[in-house]
């Protein structure tokens, strides 16, 4: 129960920290297509990271690419290059880069860009096909594109 | 925009193949080779070599290729093909008086064998009275409500996608021949600028994934190119026809955009480019799809 209450303490000011370090879409600084400074100054979770790959409404990574690692996840897709082994072929730095936005790496790459806020064709909100209510948040928030980036630091 | 976008649609063939030599066998694959045969007499064409400056297409298959064998064995027998029993009610709908004017579509189209043939392969198409590009919906209901004095159905609704199914089997065998030319060209460009715009959250576009990824899995499907020659198609999953603007209207909604709405000027003019697209394709609807 003390342990619990302690790990929630931490959660919540881990949280903290995290928002007032957070970079913005906008702030995001490319460096040949790399992003060195982390976006939220907070460790990336690769157990997070996983679930955000893995899943529809988040990532959902494994539409467009294969990992072997997560085979439990049915049905990956085969738009993009395999991710077994891109944690030895990129740096974290280089990894954060394509995940913010894969556009500084690959010129006009079909691979979304996960943390921008725009400007956007035709946006609409998530999968309604109406128009948005307001601006659209990124994909994925500062701390996602984190552990995503730690998950796949794992994958050597 | 237009060149911008098309620009893009090359320009990944080419970053792919310098950098990247193991992403480019995953980039267009073609579909196993295979015949519709329908009823084991009517031989459909399902590839064919598209006219220059349509599309970046060296081959255009019909959606039928890329489905599973299961599948494709479904469509090859109209009476396993269920999109058979939406033809039906639509004969019967054709004989049906219906409206103030007292008329059915046989009053004025006799059978849909003699009148409708063809009409299918070169939809759609610039409509004089109309002063725009038509599609077979916007005839059927232009019909209903100006001769029959009948209600206008829904753009995507049974009852108009079954008609429209009745209407294309008459047209089965015969190669798609859409004309881009003449005053259905400023629509045609219309088209085909929207088919190369990345739309959405996402950032996609029709070429996207039916150009520059057919043949490759998108999690749980394998993605066609897109063509319409099949359409009206009935789908395993919803269990009913569905019309080319609903299909659309899905992929749009898929780049987390804001749709266009069917009927509406954009989407006719989507479609008369895509249909371009598969000029010379046999007419294969009602087609079977999962
Ligand atoms: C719509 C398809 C699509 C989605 C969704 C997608 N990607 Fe990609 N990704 C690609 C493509 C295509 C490439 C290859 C780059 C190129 O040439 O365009 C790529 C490249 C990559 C690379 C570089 C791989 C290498 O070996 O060079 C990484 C890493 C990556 N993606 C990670 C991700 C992650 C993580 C997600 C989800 C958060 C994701 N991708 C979502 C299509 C996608
Ligand atoms: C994110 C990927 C994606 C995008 C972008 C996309 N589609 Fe699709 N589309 C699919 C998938 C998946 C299917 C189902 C498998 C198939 O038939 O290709 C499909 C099916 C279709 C079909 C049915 C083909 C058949 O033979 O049954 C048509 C027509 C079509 N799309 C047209 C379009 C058009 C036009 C656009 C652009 C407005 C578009 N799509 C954008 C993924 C996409």
């Amino acid at each position: 129960m003390k342990r619990a209450m302690l790990g929630m303490a931490m959660i919540v000011a881990g949280s903290i920290a995290a928002s007032a370090a957070e970079i913005a879409p906008e702030k995001v600084e490319f460096k040949d297509g790399a992003v060195e400074v982390s976006l939220t100054g907070v460790a990336g979770d690769p157990a997070a990271g996983r679930k955000v790959i893995g899943t529809k409404k988040l990532g959902n990574c494994v539409a467009c690419h294969q990992i072997t690692e997560m085979s439990d996840v049915p049905f990956h897709g085969e738009i993009g290059p395999s991710l077994d082994g891109v944690g030895s072929r990129y740096s974290e730095a280089e990894l954060r880069g394509i995940i913010v936005d894969a556009k500084h790496t690959f010129e006009d790459t079909i691979m979304p860009s996960f943390y921008k806020t725009g400007p956007y064709i035709r946006p609409g909100k998530a999968f309604t096909g109406k128009a948005p209510d307001g601006p659209l948040p990124p994909l994925l928030t500062a701390q996602q594109v984190e552990d995503v980036v730690a998950y796949l630091m794992t994958q050597k | 925009m237009k060149n911008r976008s098309l620009k893009g649609a090359f320009g990944l063939a080419t970053v792919t193949v310098l950098a990247f030599g193991a992403v480019s066998a995953m980039a267009e694959t073609p579909p196993k080779k295979a015949e519709l045969v329908v009823n084991e007499d009517t031989k459909l064409v399902t590839e064919t070599t598209p006219k220059e400056g349509i599309s970046n297409l060296e081959k255009a298959y019909d959606g039928w290729r890329f489905r599973s064998s299961e599948t494709q064995a479904v469509q090859a027998d109209d009476f396993d093909n269920p999109g058979m029993i939406f033809v039906d009610q639509a004969l019967d709908q054709w004989n049906a008086v219906d409206g103030t004017e007292g008329k059915s579509c046989a009053s004025c189209h006799g059978t849909p064998e003699e009148s409708m043939k063809g009409v299918r392969a070169s939809y759609p198409k610039w409509d004089d009275s109309m002063g725009k590009v038509a599609t077979i919906e916007m005839e059927i209901n232009n019909c209903r409500t100006n001769r029959m004095g009948a209600e206008a159905w829904k753009y995507t609704g049974g009852k108009m996608t079954a008609m429209n199914a009745l209407i294309t089997l008459q047209s089965r065998g015969m190669p798609v021949d859409v004309a881009i030319d003449g005053k259905a060209k400023p629509t045609w460009e219309h088209g085909k600028e929207m088919y190369y715009t990345r739309t959405g959250q996402l950032e996609l576009s029709c070429a996207s994934c039916h150009e520059q990824h057919y043949g490759d899995r998108i999690r749980a499907e394998i993605l066609s190119q897109g063509q319409i020659n099949g359409f009206p198609a009935y789908r395993l999953k919803n269990g009913k026809l569905n019309s080319i603007h609903a299909r659309f209207k899905g992929c749009v909604r898929d780049t987390r955009a804001e749709t266009y709405k069917p009927g509406s000027d954009d989407f006719v003019a989507l479609e008369l480019y895509v249909a371009s697209r598969g000029n010379g394709l046999s007419v294969t609807g009602p087609s079977v799809r999962n």
